[in-house]
Protein backbone atom coordinates (compact mmCIF):
# COMPACT_ATOMS: atom_id res chain seq x y z
CA UNK A 1 0.00 0.00 0.00
CA UNK A 2 1.31 3.40 -0.95
CA UNK A 3 1.17 5.93 1.86
CA UNK A 4 0.90 9.53 0.74
CA UNK A 5 2.90 12.28 2.37
CA UNK A 6 -0.35 13.84 3.53
CA UNK A 7 -1.40 10.63 5.28
CA UNK A 8 1.95 10.40 7.07
CA UNK A 9 1.58 13.96 8.33
CA UNK A 10 -1.96 13.22 9.48
CA UNK A 11 -0.73 10.21 11.46
CA UNK A 12 2.10 12.26 12.96
CA UNK A 13 -0.24 14.84 14.43
CA UNK A 14 -2.97 12.43 15.49
CA UNK A 15 -1.66 11.55 18.99
CA UNK A 16 -1.35 15.23 19.92
CA UNK A 17 -4.78 16.07 18.54
CA UNK A 18 -6.35 13.33 20.61
CA UNK A 19 -4.65 14.45 23.82
CA UNK A 20 -7.45 16.29 25.59
CA UNK A 21 -7.05 17.04 29.28
CA UNK A 22 -8.32 14.25 31.48
CA UNK A 23 -11.00 14.66 34.11
CA UNK A 24 -8.25 14.06 36.66
CA UNK A 25 -6.09 16.90 35.29
CA UNK A 26 -9.10 19.20 35.52
CA UNK A 27 -9.78 18.22 39.12
CA UNK A 28 -6.12 18.71 40.05
CA UNK A 29 -6.12 22.17 38.45
CA UNK A 30 -9.34 23.11 40.28
CA UNK A 31 -7.99 21.97 43.64
CA UNK A 32 -4.69 23.79 43.04
CA UNK A 33 -6.72 26.96 42.43
CA UNK A 34 -9.25 26.81 45.27
CA UNK A 35 -7.99 24.15 47.69
CA UNK A 36 -10.54 22.04 49.54
CA UNK A 37 -13.25 24.72 49.71
CA UNK A 38 -16.83 23.61 49.00
CA UNK A 39 -17.95 24.74 45.55
CA UNK A 40 -21.46 26.11 45.08
CA UNK A 41 -23.15 26.93 41.77
CA UNK A 42 -24.45 30.39 40.97
CA UNK A 43 -23.59 34.06 41.43
CA UNK A 44 -21.60 34.26 38.19
CA UNK A 45 -22.68 35.42 34.74
CA UNK A 46 -20.51 33.63 32.18
CA UNK A 47 -20.91 34.95 28.63
CA UNK A 48 -19.46 33.01 25.71
CA UNK A 49 -20.74 32.34 22.20
CA UNK A 50 -22.82 29.18 21.78
CA UNK A 51 -20.84 28.38 18.64
CA UNK A 52 -17.24 29.56 18.28
CA UNK A 53 -16.30 29.74 14.59
CA UNK A 54 -12.60 30.19 15.41
CA UNK A 55 -11.47 28.20 18.44
CA UNK A 56 -8.25 30.24 18.49
CA UNK A 57 -9.99 33.45 19.56
CA UNK A 58 -13.13 32.91 21.61
CA UNK A 59 -14.44 35.95 23.53
CA UNK A 60 -15.23 35.31 27.19
CA UNK A 61 -16.81 37.62 29.76
CA UNK A 62 -17.14 36.74 33.44
CA UNK A 63 -19.18 38.89 35.81
CA UNK A 64 -19.23 37.81 39.44
CA UNK A 65 -21.88 39.09 41.83
CA UNK A 66 -19.82 40.95 44.48
CA UNK A 67 -19.91 44.43 46.04
CA UNK A 68 -16.08 44.62 45.68
CA UNK A 69 -15.60 46.38 49.01
CA UNK A 70 -12.55 45.88 51.22
CA UNK A 71 -14.67 43.74 53.58
CA UNK A 72 -16.52 41.73 50.93
CA UNK A 73 -15.05 41.12 47.49
CA UNK A 74 -14.22 38.49 44.93
CA UNK A 75 -10.52 37.68 45.23
CA UNK A 76 -10.05 35.53 42.13
CA UNK A 77 -11.69 34.23 38.97
CA UNK A 78 -10.31 30.98 37.53
CA UNK A 79 -11.14 29.73 34.04
CA UNK A 80 -10.72 26.10 32.96
CA UNK A 81 -11.24 24.26 29.68
CA UNK A 82 -12.41 20.66 30.01
CA UNK A 83 -11.37 19.37 26.57
CA UNK A 84 -8.17 21.26 25.76
CA UNK A 85 -4.79 19.48 25.94
CA UNK A 86 -4.33 21.19 29.35
CA UNK A 87 -7.16 22.62 31.49
CA UNK A 88 -5.67 25.96 32.59
CA UNK A 89 -6.88 29.09 30.78
CA UNK A 90 -6.24 31.96 33.21
CA UNK A 91 -6.55 33.06 36.83
CA UNK A 92 -7.52 36.66 37.56
CA UNK A 93 -6.47 38.02 40.97
CA UNK A 94 -8.97 40.73 41.84
CA UNK A 95 -8.80 43.59 44.33
CA UNK A 96 -11.36 46.07 45.71
CA UNK A 97 -9.82 48.70 43.40
CA UNK A 98 -11.91 47.12 40.66
CA UNK A 99 -15.34 48.72 40.26
CA UNK A 100 -16.91 45.32 39.65
CA UNK A 101 -15.77 41.72 39.50
CA UNK A 102 -15.86 41.60 35.72
CA UNK A 103 -13.15 40.52 33.32
CA UNK A 104 -13.17 40.02 29.57
CA UNK A 105 -10.57 38.09 27.60
CA UNK A 106 -10.17 35.75 24.62
CA UNK A 107 -9.50 32.08 25.05
CA UNK A 108 -8.67 29.15 22.78
CA UNK A 109 -10.55 25.90 22.58
CA UNK A 110 -9.45 22.71 20.84
CA UNK A 111 -12.91 21.24 20.30
CA UNK A 112 -16.54 21.31 21.51
CA UNK A 113 -16.46 21.46 25.29
CA UNK A 114 -17.61 22.81 28.62
CA UNK A 115 -15.93 25.83 30.22
CA UNK A 116 -15.72 25.94 34.01
CA UNK A 117 -15.35 29.24 35.88
CA UNK A 118 -14.73 29.45 39.62
CA UNK A 119 -14.91 32.60 41.73
CA UNK A 120 -13.25 32.89 45.14
CA UNK A 121 -14.41 35.42 47.72
CA UNK A 122 -12.78 37.22 50.65
CA UNK A 123 -14.88 35.16 53.11
CA UNK A 124 -13.55 31.90 51.63
CA UNK A 125 -16.64 30.97 49.58
CA UNK A 126 -16.17 29.48 46.11
CA UNK A 127 -18.83 29.64 43.40
CA UNK A 128 -19.00 28.00 39.98
CA UNK A 129 -20.50 28.60 36.56
CA UNK A 130 -20.22 26.45 33.45
CA UNK A 131 -21.03 26.90 29.75
CA UNK A 132 -21.11 24.50 26.82
CA UNK A 133 -19.57 25.68 23.56
CA UNK A 134 -19.41 24.24 20.09
CA UNK A 135 -16.17 24.93 18.23
CA UNK A 136 -16.14 24.97 14.42
CA UNK A 137 -12.35 25.13 13.96
CA UNK A 138 -10.15 24.06 16.87
CA UNK A 139 -7.68 26.64 18.13
CA UNK A 140 -5.04 24.77 20.11
CA UNK A 141 -3.20 22.42 17.80
CA UNK A 142 -3.92 23.78 14.35
CA UNK B 1 13.65 33.38 21.35
CA UNK B 2 15.72 36.47 22.03
CA UNK B 3 13.34 38.96 20.46
CA UNK B 4 11.93 41.54 22.88
CA UNK B 5 8.25 41.52 23.77
CA UNK B 6 6.19 43.75 21.51
CA UNK B 7 4.85 47.10 22.69
CA UNK B 8 1.49 46.67 24.45
CA UNK B 9 -1.56 48.71 23.51
CA UNK B 10 -3.75 50.27 26.20
CA UNK B 11 -7.14 51.87 25.72
CA UNK B 12 -7.97 54.04 28.73
CA UNK B 13 -9.71 57.42 29.06
CA UNK B 14 -7.43 60.40 29.71
CA UNK B 15 -9.88 61.89 32.18
CA UNK B 16 -12.81 60.91 34.37
CA UNK B 17 -15.26 62.48 36.81
CA UNK B 18 -14.89 61.63 40.53
CA UNK B 19 -16.54 58.25 41.15
CA UNK B 20 -16.78 57.39 37.46
CA UNK B 21 -16.19 53.79 36.41
CA UNK B 22 -13.75 53.58 33.51
CA UNK B 23 -13.13 50.68 31.15
CA UNK B 24 -9.51 49.70 30.55
CA UNK B 25 -8.57 47.49 27.58
CA UNK B 26 -5.13 45.98 27.07
CA UNK B 27 -3.65 44.02 24.18
CA UNK B 28 -0.16 42.68 23.59
CA UNK B 29 0.91 40.93 20.43
CA UNK B 30 2.31 37.55 21.40
CA UNK B 31 2.04 34.05 19.83
CA UNK B 32 1.32 32.31 23.19
CA UNK B 33 2.99 29.23 21.73
CA UNK B 34 2.26 26.33 24.09
CA UNK B 35 4.90 23.91 22.83
CA UNK B 36 2.12 21.40 22.08
CA UNK B 37 1.83 22.26 18.38
CA UNK B 38 3.84 20.52 15.70
CA UNK B 39 5.15 21.82 12.43
CA UNK B 40 5.81 18.91 10.07
CA UNK B 41 6.65 16.61 12.97
CA UNK B 42 8.89 18.94 14.98
CA UNK B 43 7.40 20.55 18.08
CA UNK B 44 7.20 24.35 17.92
CA UNK B 45 9.10 25.60 21.00
CA UNK B 46 7.09 26.92 23.92
CA UNK B 47 6.96 30.73 24.10
CA UNK B 48 4.40 31.97 26.62
CA UNK B 49 3.58 35.04 28.61
CA UNK B 50 2.72 34.14 32.18
CA UNK B 51 1.44 37.31 33.83
CA UNK B 52 -0.14 40.71 33.41
CA UNK B 53 0.11 42.96 36.45
CA UNK B 54 -1.86 46.21 36.66
CA UNK B 55 -1.01 48.78 39.32
CA UNK B 56 -2.68 52.08 40.14
CA UNK B 57 -0.58 54.56 42.13
CA UNK B 58 1.72 51.67 43.04
CA UNK B 59 -1.07 49.40 44.35
CA UNK B 60 -2.07 46.19 42.61
CA UNK B 61 -5.45 46.46 40.90
CA UNK B 62 -5.47 43.21 38.93
CA UNK B 63 -3.06 40.37 38.24
CA UNK B 64 -3.75 37.82 35.53
CA UNK B 65 -1.93 34.50 35.41
CA UNK B 66 -2.28 33.39 31.80
CA UNK B 67 -2.03 29.72 30.86
CA UNK B 68 -2.20 27.56 27.74
CA UNK B 69 -5.88 28.28 27.13
CA UNK B 70 -5.38 32.05 26.78
CA UNK B 71 -5.51 33.03 23.12
CA UNK B 72 -2.59 34.49 21.17
CA UNK B 73 -2.28 38.29 21.47
CA UNK B 74 -3.68 38.35 25.01
CA UNK B 75 -6.53 40.82 25.44
CA UNK B 76 -7.98 41.88 28.76
CA UNK B 77 -10.76 44.27 29.77
CA UNK B 78 -11.60 45.40 33.31
CA UNK B 79 -13.27 48.26 35.16
CA UNK B 80 -11.96 50.68 37.77
CA UNK B 81 -13.79 53.36 39.76
CA UNK B 82 -11.80 56.61 39.70
CA UNK B 83 -11.64 58.70 42.86
CA UNK B 84 -8.58 60.83 42.10
CA UNK B 85 -6.03 61.50 39.40
CA UNK B 86 -4.06 58.29 39.10
CA UNK B 87 -1.12 56.68 37.36
CA UNK B 88 -1.47 53.19 35.94
CA UNK B 89 1.36 50.79 35.24
CA UNK B 90 0.87 47.65 33.15
CA UNK B 91 3.55 44.94 33.19
CA UNK B 92 3.60 41.72 31.18
CA UNK B 93 6.17 39.03 31.89
CA UNK B 94 6.95 35.90 29.92
CA UNK B 95 8.28 32.54 31.08
CA UNK B 96 11.80 33.55 30.04
CA UNK B 97 11.66 36.61 32.32
CA UNK B 98 11.23 39.21 29.59
CA UNK B 99 9.12 42.23 30.47
CA UNK B 100 6.92 44.67 28.56
CA UNK B 101 5.59 47.80 30.25
CA UNK B 102 3.09 50.53 29.56
CA UNK B 103 1.95 53.51 31.60
CA UNK B 104 -1.10 55.74 31.56
CA UNK B 105 -2.43 58.64 33.57
CA UNK B 106 -6.09 59.40 34.20
CA UNK B 107 -6.94 62.91 35.34
CA UNK B 108 -9.93 63.12 37.68
CA UNK B 109 -11.68 66.49 37.91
Amino acid sequence: MRTSRRAVLALAVLPAAAAAATEEALNVAIREAVGDAAIEDGGIVLSVPTIAENGGQVPLTVLVDSPMTAADHATAIHVFATRNPTPGVASFRLTPWLARAEVQTRIRLAEDQRIVVLAQFSDGRVRRATAELRVTTGGCLS
Amino acid sequence: MTRPLSAPRIRIPRSARPGEVIEIRTLIEHPMETGLRHDGGAAIPRDMLNRLLVRMNGETVLAVDVRNGTAANPYHVFFVRMERTSSFEFTWTDEAGRIARAEARVTVA
